[in-house]
């Protein structure tokens, strides 16, 4: 899942695909139903719970056409939804009503 | 010739992102003191840049992931995100090709480095160079310290590449410039974005400016990612410039600005003998 963020973030070509036709691309990677699933949703809180690191991650959200403050709540209704993140250094520290950007 | 000036600073890329977002005074403070160091760094006249930096997946994966790498490229390009995202427009930066393949020799004798031709700037480098070099006129060298998929080298490790690279710039003709840039504790782009322990990076700066190396290498992992986030592990970029400089250290700015999820650095280091 993570190597899909990395390549379509470096990669104007591959976003131009993806806009096109993402279930396609999304073919080429080994990815659980449920990675396949949230990608395919554009679900930014399960792709987070699912341990993807947040430097792919929200270049990502970005590309999806999402400000700020609505990348870090849906980081947040992620955990509330599915329950602390499962993989990586990128866990929340936070509680879940917390807010901490100031916004 | 050697290191002519040696400094610290913050990268995150909300400084240059989200800036409309942050409070004006803080902000105008904070890029008032990024500027100064730039002023600061083009009056030591330098003929070239090294900048220590600890990227975010740009040119790097977990496919082959090198603990250190060092560009040995003609120029590099970026930011390599959206520049509007980024909000610093994509440029063409000159590099000095021969001037790293001899500091990449001269390294090589005490550390394992990997070697990249081809290099694309993330927020890391292109925060830093916006306030230092605006121009980009100025050639640089990128550094690069594995702070973001573990296991990452130990912190040791990242003062004898400081080291490494204090050697190879003293027996080198030209005049250098070194950057470090990364951490200090941060939560970056987690939902705890715009968490910082400042305490916790009060005490770093005060072990930095001291150049107390026992004290720097005291850290731990574990620790450091309880008490400053996962972004506390860029503290090698700071580390390095430390086990470089061998001087002492003046914190012109310190602060942290929540959105842009950092206490915003800006050090300098007096050159050691
Ligand atoms: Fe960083």
């Amino acid at each position: 899942m993570q190597k899909f963020l990395f390549d379509i973030n470096r990669d104007p070509e591959l976003q131009r695909q993806c806009r096109a036709d993402l279930p396609a691309i999304l073919k080429r990677y080994e990815l659980s139903g449920e990675e396949r699933g949230a990608l395919e949703a554009g679900d930014i809180g399960l792709i987070y719970v699912l341990g993807a690191n947040g430097q792919l991650l929200m270049h990502y959200a970005a590309f999806l056409g999402m400000p700020w403050a609505d990348y870090l709540g849906a980081m947040r209704s992620g955990v509330t939804r599915h329950g602390p993140v499962r993989a990586g250094v990128y866990s929340m520290t936070t509680r879940l009503d917390e807010k901490v950007a100031d916004l | 010739m050697s290191l002519v000036f040696a400094g610290i600073c913050s990268h995150a890329p909300g400084i240059t992102g989200r800036a409309q977002m942050a409070d004006q005074a803080m902000r105008e403070e904070f890029y008032r003191a990024y500027h100064g160091m730039g002023e600061a760094l083009a009056a030591a006249q330098p003929e070239v840049l090294i900048i220590v930096a600890a990227e975010h997946f740009a040119n790097f994966f977990m496919n082959n992931m090198p603990a250190f790498a060092v560009g040995m490229a003609g120029s590099y390009e970026g930011p390599i995100e959206d520049p509007q995202w980024l909000g610093i427009p994509r440029v063409t930066i000159p590099g000095n090709a021969p001037l790293s393949l001899r500091l990449i020799r001269d390294m090589m004798q005490t550390v394992d480095l990997s070697y990249a031709e081809e290099w694309k700037f993330d927020h890391g480098v292109m925060v830093p160079l916006s306030f230092l070099t605006p121009r980009y006129d100025l050639p640089v060298i990128p550094v690069n310290i594995n702070c973001q998929g573990p296991p990452l080298a130990p912190l040791h490790r990242a003062w004898a590449l400081g080291e490494a690279l204090r050697r190879a710039a003293d027996s080198s003709p030209e005049r250098i410039a070194l950057v470090g840039t990364g951490g200090i504790s941060h939560w970056p782009a987690t939902p705890d974005s715009g968490r910082v322990n400042e305490p916790w990076d009060r005490e770093f700066l005060r072990r930095w400016q001291s150049n107390d190396k026992a004290a720097m290498l005291s850290y731990t992992d574990e620790g450091t990612y309880r008490e400053a986030g996962q972004g506390g592990f860029e503290i090698r970029t700071l580390i390095s410039i430390a086990a470089a400089a061998r001087g002492q250290g003046r914190v012109q700015h310190y602060r942290p600005i929540p959105i842009f999820a950092v206490g915003c650095t800006v050090a300098t280091m007096s050159i050691g003998a």
